[in-house]
């Protein structure tokens, strides 16, 4: 089996499908990587989406777990001001 | 307040939330969502957000304590002052231009490293580490200068983030000119 991995979920797919749905993503400029051998392809997103959306000053939503595995979402926060902090152990 | 680690995995992150005991939401994000988003390209990296979910500080680098200031030259002080004003209702945030102009946007090449983090973080997480190596490798081709991806991969790739690697990354951003990770101008 081949997998995708679009939008952050990966999905089981046949071949044909696999070399399709990437050339399609390559096709509309999207940034595509691919390892043939283990048979995974990743779709990401591009530049210019990215810029358009933060240009936009509208803060991208997220959804993220907690150590308890709880989700949360950004825009469960609104009407409150937040500071949002990047952080990592590295 | 919402904080997030961009790290391996949960277990990474747990020492130092269990140590904080936070009461606000403290996320974790193996896949580095968040710096895709937000083109987040070093940590510690914080975003103001108002009450109607505008951006009114992009990207800054700010610190919660003292403890990197020896090496960084950011005292926490400024920005603690800067956000308990914006907080009470003292100061207003930054005006709409001057976010924009503050901003820094991603390139192809940044969303290309993105995206080969992304399968490389797949490829560890389902144990295939010789292949994840190949793609963090060229992601940090691609984008040199990204700490998430050139030092952040360091654990998946049993590389020490404090070792000799980190150092020459450190020493090439450096020499570079510190682009695109630096405090936001007063």
């Amino acid at each position: 089996m081949f997998t995708i991995i679009d939008d952050g979920g990966a999905s089981q797919v046949d071949e044909r499908t696999w070399t399709e749905l990437a050339k399609r993503a390559e096709v509309a400029g999207r940034p595509v990587a691919i390892d043939a051998a283990e048979r995974v392809a990743y779709l990401g997103v591009t530049a210019a989406d990215r810029a358009t959306a933060l240009s936009s000053l509208e803060a991208p939503d997220f959804t993220l777990p907690d150590l308890e595995g709880r989700q949360h979402s950004l825009s469960q926060h609104r009407g409150r001001k937040v500071l949002l902090v990047a952080y990592a152990s590295w | 307040m919402i904080t997030v680690a961009l790290d391996r995995s949960d277990d990474d992150a747990r020492p130092w939330i269990e140590a904080a005991k936070p009461t606000h939401p403290s996320l974790i994000d193996t896949r580095h969502v968040l710096a895709d988003f937000y083109n987040i390209v070093n940590v510690p990296t914080i975003l103001w957000i108002d009450e109607g979910g505008r951006l009114v500080r992009p990207n800054d680098v700010a610190f919660g304590t003292d403890t990197f200031k020896h090496i960084t030259g950011i005292a926490a002080a400024r920005h603690h002052a800067a956000l308990r004003a914006w907080v009470r209702g003292e100061a207003a945030a930054l005006p709409e231009a001057r976010v924009r102009a503050l901003q820094s946007l991603p390139t192809e090449a940044d969303q290309q490293a993105r995206a080969e983090f992304g399968l490389g973080e797949w490829l560890s997480a389902h144990g295939r580490g010789e292949a994840a190596a190949r793609h963090f490798a060229r992601a940090g081709e691609l984008a040199p200068h990204d700490f998430t991806i050139r030092r952040g991969t360091m654990p998946m790739r049993g590389v020490d983030p404090m070792g000799p690697e980190f150092r020459t990354m450190l020493g090439e951003w450096v020499k570079a000119g510190n682009p695109y990770y630096r405090p936001l101008p007063e």
